[in-house]
């Protein structure tokens, strides 16, 4: 048996139920006999992907289907062997270079290389090319994006990349010059209800409206997170009824709760606590800035709008101090000291 | 090796950008100063060495290769000229033995063109430093039998001893006329119609660089073979941000109210918009704006704070929260709002 997501994921352009704009358009390009190389970029859970490989499905046929996955090495110039996971079929390649850290570079330029300089065999393939899919190409890093400017052009004829990302700001322009670049926007919160309510229907579910639209709100426009969450919530509850709880993960409970309990007491004793906790979350491998950040948004919803706004400056600025700090929880913690200082002075001057 | 008969078939499905590339010098768009320094270089046939430098998309790689054929001949520009690039592992033992190897050899004066080769040293700025300083005295050594051609985008990164045995040509971005006059040419050729506001505007979001420029053109081909290209499309295209989306964001500074901003924000991020390119439309906005809407000291002070945000996204910080105070401080600049020093 295997997941929801997976079950449903849709397998071609036309089973797709939202943004059909672009599913028209990336049609039109699958089929125009010139298609070029494509950034597809937008938030996690947006469908990224599931467009991709119907747009290799759209072009290549059923083939793209039969997936390998095999470990290729490849060596350092100082001998240091890497190995990277690629899933492939006959017609396209899928890698994330990312894995291998500072080493991506070499990675692009074996691997790309490698297939770029042999052509398609089979002759009775749709398309002359071979895809290669590049994914996280947002943490490429600068010496890897540099490495595949000419070899996109140089080998156009038989390869054509498809980089998937969330951001395109660490994408270098000269890549992005190069490309088609597809945006990819975050459900709403009715298509995602519609998805559900697909869904329930099909796997003969019975789930008030309410609920689903619950789910999808919570989401925050994280279609795979829904349905996730949603599968949860079947497993766990027989009958679920209007006012069942949709659940949340733990590590958001536990910042929520950080955020309550900064409300409440001010105190050195406190900051002690919410160290422990911090260092809880971090053992279970939550990145700190995700956790800064949530901090953030739980803590907007409690105080008041005057504090919120120096909050904002307060979390922007520990942002950064993060990324380029060494010691995370040091700057998490001044970050919650800070907070307190500016709900106690708030309060005595009222 | 490949095969130099190019099937018809492949042939269009060719990106443009390649198909187009200037063949010869005169064909190089807008480059006026520095074509005509090179035309008198290839006329005497006694080249120096070279680096190019210049944004993306203005021809550098297109000039070297145009030289390179004039000079040579299709044919034999094969055996005269290597090119090497970021994709090729360009260490220093590659310098130190497959360049060095090819730039000692010597080549017959029987045949034509001018007796020494070309080495083009492509995406220069990405070689290291000890690369670099490596080809120092190989240059000097070889110059009777090699020229080199570095081709970088910031010349600051290329280590001055290098520098200072180059002619230094700079490419400068593609003026509005010569981008929109090759887009014209290209349109004809491809018998693709297109009108004069939106070639503007494919012009206008490629920032001067040609390539970016052509790249859309042939996108916007093959979506719209007949139909007439939309503006909002072709901003699409070039990941622009619709400028309604900007206008909500500042609205929602001018409302003062937080929660508005914080929603708009979200929004704005679900949608998949880009923080980096919101920074830029927003500057535009915000500082070329002549309706009065922002004194000039609160644009003098957005700027900043835009610059500082971009600083931060630069190191990688969280564009969500990050934008999310942009705005905020903007709504508490543009609101003579007292802000409060919390040190």
């Amino acid at each position: 048996m295997c997941l929801l997501v997976d079950k449903y994921r849709p397998t071609s352009l036309d089973q797709l139920t939202y943004h059909h704009d672009l599913s028209h358009l990336l049609k039109i390009t699958a089929h125009s006999g010139s298609f070029p190389h494509m950034l597809m970029y937008g938030p996690s859970g947006a469908g990224k992907k599931t467009r991709i490989f119907c747009v290799l499905k759209e072009l290549f046929g059923e083939g793209v289907e039969k997936i390998k996955i095999d470990q290729r090495t490849f060596v350092t110039s100082s001998n240091r062997k890497l190995d990277a996971n690629i899933a492939s079929s006959i017609y396209h390649l899928e890698v994330t270079p990312s894995d291998v850290g500072n080493y991506d570079r070499i990675v692009i330029q074996e691997l790309i290389k490698d297939v770029a300089q042999t052509q398609q065999v089979d002759l009775n393939a749709k398309q002359r090319f071979k895809v290669i899919i590049i994914n996280e190409a947002d943490a490429l890093g600068r010496d890897a994006q540099a490495a595949l400017r000419r070899t996109m052009e140089k080998y156009a004829k038989n390869i054509r990349i498809i980089f998937c990302c969330n951001v395109t700001s660490r994408i270098i322009a000269p890549i992005r010059s190069r490309c088609l670049l597809v945006r990819v926007a975050a459900p709403t919160i009715e298509e995602s209800t519609q998805v559900l309510r697909q869904i329930a229907t099909n796997e003969k579910i019975k789930i008030s409206d309410d609920v689903l639209i619950r789910i999808a709100g919570k989401s925050e426009g994280n279609l795979r997170n829904a349905i996730l969450t949603f599968e949860t919530m079947i497993m766990q509850q027989a009958n679920i009824s209007k006012t069942s709880e949709v659940p949340s993960p733990d590590w958001k409970d536990h910042i929520e709760n950080i955020a309550k309990s900064i409300i409440k007491t001010q105190s050195s004793a406190n900051i002690m606590e919410i160290r422990l906790v911090f260092y809880e979350l971090i053992n279970h491998c939550i990145p700190a800035p995700i956790i800064l950040k949530t901090l953030t948004f739980a803590l907007f919803k409690h105080v008041h709008d005057d504090i919120k706004m120096q909050i904002t400056a307060q979390a922007s600025f520990y942002d950064h101090r993060l990324r380029t700090g060494q010691k995370v929880i040091i700057h998490l913690e001044a970050f919650v000291i800070k907070v307190m200082h500016l709900i106690l002075s708030n309060n005595q001057k009222s | 090796m490949k095969k130099s008969t190019v099937s018809k078939d492949s042939e269009d499905s060719q990106p443009w950008t390649e198909k187009y590339r200037p063949k010869s010098l005169e064909d190089v768009s807008a480059q006026e100063e520095t074509v005509a320094v090179l035309r008198k270089t290839v006329l005497s046939q006694n080249l120096p060495h070279m680096l190019f430098y210049g944004p993306p998309g203005t021809g550098k790689t297109s000039t070297i290769l145009a030289i390179a054929r004039e000079l040579y001949g299709v044919e034999n520009m094969r055996l005269r000229v290597k090119e090497l690039n970021a994709s090729d592992d360009r260490g220093i033992d590659v310098i130190r033995v497959k360049v060095k190897k090819f730039a000692r050899t010597v080549i017959s004066k029987n045949t034509r063109g001018p007796p020494y080769k070309i080495i083009i040293l492509d995406e220069a700025d990405s070689m290291t430093y000890d690369a670099q300083a490596a080809l120092r005295r190989l240059m000097e050594d070889s110059s009777n039998t090699t020229r080199f051609c570095l081709i970088c985008n910031y010349v600051t990164r290329i280590i001055e001893p290098i520098v200072s045995r180059c002619a230094q040509f700079r490419f400068k971005p593609l003026d509005t006329s010569s981008s929109k006059s090759r887009l014209e040419m290209i349109c004809a050729k491809e018998g693709m119609i297109c009108d004069s506001q939106t070639l503007d505007e494919l012009v206008r979001v490629s920032n001067g660089d040609l390539r970016t420029a052509i790249t859309y053109l042939q996108t916007a081909n093959t979506l719209f073979k007949n139909e007439m290209i939309t503006l909002e499309f072709v901003r699409e295209l070039a990941g622009f941000i619709q400028p309604d989306a900007i206008e909500q964001l500042i609205q929602s500074a001018e409302s003062h109210s937080f929660n508005k901003i914080e929603n708009t924000v979200s929004q704005f991020f679900l949608s998949g918009y880009s923080a980096v390119q919101l920074l830029f439309q927003i500057q535009d906005q915000i500082i070329y704006d002549n309706t009065g809407r922002f004194t000039e000291i609160q644009k003098a002070k957005i700027a900043m704070y835009i610059g500082e945000i971009d600083k931060y996204l630069s190191e990688g910080c969280d564009e969500h929260l990050q934008v999310l105070n942009l705005i905020v401080t903007i709504s508490k600049n543009i609101s003579n709002y007292e802000t409060m020093d919390f040190d």
